[in-house]
């Protein structure tokens, strides 16, 4: 079983190549560039080192957001067209699991986060269950930081937070939480490729035309809109 | 013996805007598939496209028209000779999706991939109707352009008129807000066109004597301003006059251009190119106009073939195709590519 795993979902790029359970080569940046250039080129030199043809694949495990609307789509649409090109299963994790992985560890809870702008961000809860499997614990939400420190307040157990954007909120985890707030000063930000294709391992395939990004958040212009038809509902 | 001469088929991915295609062409000249999921219905609701509406849907709905596609030429992906898609311009976001899912594919069948300018689809949907004969002219209508296109020979464009401001789709677009029709306008200006009549005489921008530009955005406002100053005086002006006259002023506009251009450049064919092309109004006008040229072809292509496919697509990455043009893995959307720079991209073999 080959697995080639992509997440493009956020500034982080990161693939990986697995073979029975065994990482062979995985491949991350964290630069600000476009994943459209980069993202093939990356998949065609990472199977060329493994001395493996897009046919060997037998598996494709994919982050599909959430994050960056375009990035999740360029992912996803990589992922799903190899998938359906090669006639091979495709399997989907959300963006912030494979990123709780990376505190697999940890004894207390994983909060992976993604900023997503003006005090918002892309988050879930996580727990790990025999230092091998992580376990949500709250649903992934886009909620506002402020909001989501008020369900964390008064936690009994110590909360990992892990995203690259950490700095940006730091201080108002800090004043919500105090000590019990746990950042980790080493790269365990960045999301794995080789992570997210063991556990694609553990997960059953999806429906791969009606696999859709994870946007956890509606187009700016829908929210409106249904917005306007509740206004309109109610005014009649 | 004689040399034996396989058929070539390739396949076109279309996403610059509202459109999900995908077809495939043989030889650069036969349809052999084409689906289109539109996603009108959804943009509706929005008067207009919503672009991460529209590249939302086409994440949704490319392997399902990839698939279909396939089945309707009842072919095989191990069959297809090169992969085309359009690299621009477009919404970017909506660019993606087509580049990527082209890259995939032609990466899962190690197949080569070209990038296809769309404009330069346009005017190649004719060459599925019709081989060409140079020096053509190709009159570009959409909502996004107005132009005059002189080829001389495959895979070379020459823009030699264009739009100063709005595009003639655009100016139709605009114009159905202010009539309050719903979107897409355009269809619907024509209809009603056809019931009224030329009442008033709207303003036509001929421009300087030489030139072969467009304006359309003085019409537009004049329009605007017939219709406000008519109801501050309470009076009733009818809808579909209101369009015949808007109408005739664009129609006449570029028929009389793209004849006189015809003219002066000597060529052999007038293509006709775009979403607008499918206007009742225009091609009648224009039917009127070179009919009457024993010198002068005028192509106008059938409805579906105005409108965004990926047979367009096809057709001119056929050619590009054979030119020796290729795409790297490395391929992006390039939502503002010009077809002038498109033409002057080098030979990657
Ligand atoms: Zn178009």
């Amino acid at each position: 079983m080959i697995v080639l795993a992509i997440d493009t979902s956020n500034q982080p790029m990161t693939i990986a190549v697995m073979k029975e359970e065994q990482l062979l080569a995985e491949y991350t940046t964290d630069i600000k560039k476009n994943h459209s250039v980069q993202l093939m080129p990356a998949i065609n030199q990472l199977l060329a080192d493994c001395k493996m043809t897009p046919q060997d694949l037998d598996l494709i495990a994919v982050g599909h957001g959430p994050g960056s609307f375009t990035g999740v789509r360029i992912g996803l649409t990589t992922a799903k067209t190899l998938a359906w090109s090669l006639s091979i299963p495709i399997v989907a994790v959300s963006s912030l699991e494979v990123l709780s992985y990376n505190g697999v560890f940890f004894n207390g809870l994983v909060c992976p986060f993604f900023d997503a702008r003006r005090g918002q961000v892309y988050t879930g809860l996580y727990q790990a269950e025999g230092y091998e499997k992580m376990v949500p614990v709250k649903d992934e939400v886009n909620v506002l930081m402020s909001d989501w420190l008020e369900v964390l307040r008064g936690t009994e157990e110590s909360v990992l937070f892990i995203s690259s954007q950490a700095s940006i909120h730091k201080e108002k985890i800090q004043e919500v939480l105090g000590e019990k707030a746990v950042f980790s000063s080493l790269p365990v930000h960045l999301p794995s490729a080789g992570m997210l294709a063991s556990i694609a391992l553990t997960k059953e395939p999806t429906s791969l035309h009606e696999l859709t990004p994870n946007y956890l958040r509606l187009a700016e212009a829908e929210a409106k809109w249904l917005e306007s038809q509740k206004g309109h509902q109610q005014s009649e | 013996m004689g040399e034996i001469i396989m058929d070539q088929y390739i396949l076109g991915i279309e996403t610059s805007c509202d459109e999900t295609a995908v077809a495939i062409v043989r030889n650069g000249t036969e349809l052999i598939a084409n689906v289109v999921a539109s996603q009108i219905e959804s943009h509706k609701r929005f008067g207009g496209v919503v672009p991460e509406i529209a590249s939302r849907h086409h994440v949704e709905q490319v392997t399902l028209v990839l698939e279909e596609a396939l089945e309707e030429a009842d072919m095989k992906m191990e069959e297809i000779d090169a992969i085309a898609v359009t690299e621009g311009p477009g919404l970017v976001g909506a660019l993606l999706v087509g580049v990527n899912a082209a890259k995939a594919l032609a990466f899962a069948y190690q197949k080569p991939l070209v990038g296809v300018q769309h404009i330069a689809g346009h005017i190649y949907a004719n060459r599925l109707m019709k081989e060409f004969e140079f020096p053509l002219l190709s009159l570009v209508v959409s909502g996004g352009h107005t132009e005059l296109i002189l080829m001389k020979e495959h895979g070379s464009f020459e823009v030699i008129g264009e739009t100063r401001d709005d595009a003639a789709g655009e100016a139709y677009d605009k114009v159905a807000r202010t009539l309050k029709l719903p979107y897409p306008g355009g269809p619907h200006i024509d209809r009603l066109a056809h019931e009224g009549e030329v009442t008033i005489d709207f303003p036509r921008a001929w421009l300087e004597n030489d030139s072969f530009d467009f304006s359309f955005s003085g019409l537009k406002s004049s329009v605007i301003n017939t219709l406000h100053n008519a109801k501050q005086k309470g009076i009733e002006l009818k809808q579909e006059d209101i369009a015949a006259s808007f109408q005739e002023s664009v129609v006449d506009v570029l028929s009389t251009k793209a004849y006189k251009a015809a003219k002066q450049y000597g060529v052999k064919q007038v293509i006709v190119a775009g979403g607008v092309a499918a206007n009742k109004g225009l091609r009648a006008r224009l039917e009127e106009k070179f009919g009457s040229d024993e010198e002068l072809e005028l192509l106008i292509p059938p409805l579906h073939l105005c409108t965004d496919n990926a047979a367009m697509i096809a057709a001119a990455g056929t050619v590009a195709f054979n030119q020796g043009h290729r795409a790297g893995w490395d391929l992006n959307g390039n939502p503002s590519l010009s077809l002038e720079r498109y033409a002057k991209r080098s030979v990657t073999k």
